[in-house]
């Protein structure tokens, strides 16, 4: 089966545990929504399933090629926008106009990335992932910076994403329009003796049902 | 490969752009021009002496840009970008040393012909210079690659790296400038060997630097 799958993963960062026993499986088409407060795990998470982390415990499974967009834009600030997203789109094809066009920025394309402003490089990070072809999306506040217009686009393409069986996994915590979107709380899965009512009502052992995930 | 190209380009692109290929090269002739007024106009003491002076220039032009080989590429996370593509760490150490040297070797190598004639130089001690230079200069890359990927993410990184890499490149000094007096041929041989065995442990040992760096 074709997707992205954790099976009983921990996660500790800095000497501290931050999530234990999280399990669940995104398959083409769906979405899930990580949720939870500051400093639960949620960049974590999506380091993990990116690769970039190595889990404590338990299994990750990908199966294709996934894209990253978090708080780094990871274009060259000298470069113009056109040419930063285009070095992305030289190592796995890709096309930097659908990625342009998908979040507004055709017109920015000739602009040195460091004239962007905030909210303009939260966009290119998005279009550096609308831009390529990588089936599995990974998106770290992917709302954060963005006005109304904007987050309506990323909407559009997420939902374009999904209906051409590709799967978004995004960590949010404000609003985001995934239809259907598997909610992801990682709250449950934090050792209790963190603030408040986490673990207790969810020991840190509990396996979740068959499936493995929670749905919305 | 096509990876290693298309970073390889990139790295270039960026030293050319921001004008930072052009720092160790003003760097290498600035100690060139100072050395005669600090030692005086004897031209046969220039002769004698230039060739190391040249030796010790070129290794701490070759520090100066080493702050910046891996350390940016890290905090904008162009470096998660690539491993998710699939690139390995060694990989991308590879190319991230073969473009540093790009960057300063062959300028260097370019610069010292005025250099040269700036402290009275031979043809003859020229000539092993350059060619102790083309040995060399992949030596200190690699070396530059290496400390660069140690101390990328670490408050105070430049001095930090200075400290890390001068120990290391005193074999390369002492062969390159060996190679210029009467026993040339061995000193260039072992200028080589030490050379070599930097860029062989070099992406490894970058690579395995890059990696637990990532958090």
């Amino acid at each position: 089966m074709s997707g992205i799958r954790f099976h009983d993963v921990g996660c500790i960062r800095g000497g501290r545990l931050l999530f234990e026993g999280l399990s669940f499986a995104l398959t083409p088409g769906e979405a899930g929504l990580v949720t939870g407060p500051n400093g639960v795990g949620k960049s974590s998470l999506l380091r993990l399933a990116a690769g970039l982390l190595e889990p404590r415990a338990g299994v990750i499974a990908r199966t294709d090629r996934v894209a990253l967009a978090d708080e780094n834009a990871a274009l060259d600030r000298e470069a113009t926008l056109g040419a930063a997203l285009g070095f992305w789109a030289g190592f796995e094809g890709g096309d930097v106009a659908r990625g342009l066009d998908a979040m507004g920025l055709a017109h920015l394309a000739a602009i040195p990335v460091r004239m962007l402003s905030t909210g303009q490089r939260k966009r290119a990070t998005l279009a550096r992932v609308i831009a390529g072809n990588a089936p599995i999306w990974l998106l770290d506040e992917p709302g954060n910076g963005l006005d109304a217009d904007s987050l309506a686009r990323l909407e559009t393409a997420i939902a374009a994403h999904r209906a051409g069986g590709g799967i978004v996994l995004a960590a949010s915590h404000q609003p985001l329009g995934m239809a259907g979107a598997i909610l992801l709380d990682i709250k449950p899965f934090v050792p209790s003796a963190v603030e408040g009512r986490g673990g207790e009502d969810k020991p840190v052992s509990t396996t979740l049902d068959t499936n493995g995930y929670f749905d919305a | 490969m096509n990876a290693m190209l298309l970073i390889i380009r990139r790295d270039l692109a960026a030293s050319f752009r921001a004008g930072g290929a052009l720092l160790p090269v003003a760097f290498f002739l600035l100690v060139a021009t100072l050395f005669p007024f600090a030692v005086g106009p004897d031209a046969q003491l220039l002769a004698r002496t230039g060739g190391g002076v040249l030796w010790v220039a070129a290794l701490l032009a070759a520090l100066l840009p080493v702050e910046r080989v891996i350390a940016p590429d890290r905090d904008s996370g162009v470096l998660d970008q690539i491993a998710l593509r699939g690139v390995s760490d060694e990989m991308l150490a590879l190319a991230k040393m073969i473009a540093h040297w790009l960057g300063f070797g062959p300028p260097l190598m370019i610069a010292t012909l005025p250099a040269a004639a700036l402290l009275n130089l031979s043809g003859e001690t020229l000539g092993r210079l350059e060619a102790g230079l083309a040995i060399g200069t992949p030596g200190l890359a690699a070396l530059g690659v290496i400390i660069s990927a140690i101390t990328a993410g670490l408050r105070g990184a430049g001095a930090l790296a200075g400290l890390l890499m001068l120990p290391l490149a005193v074999p390369l000094v002492i062969f390159g400038a060996g190679s210029l007096g009467e026993f040339g041929g061995g000193g260039l041989k072992l200028l080589a060997a030490s050379s070599l065995l930097l860029v062989a442990i070099a992406p490894f040992a970058a690579g395995a630097a890059i990696r637990a760096g990532r958090e």
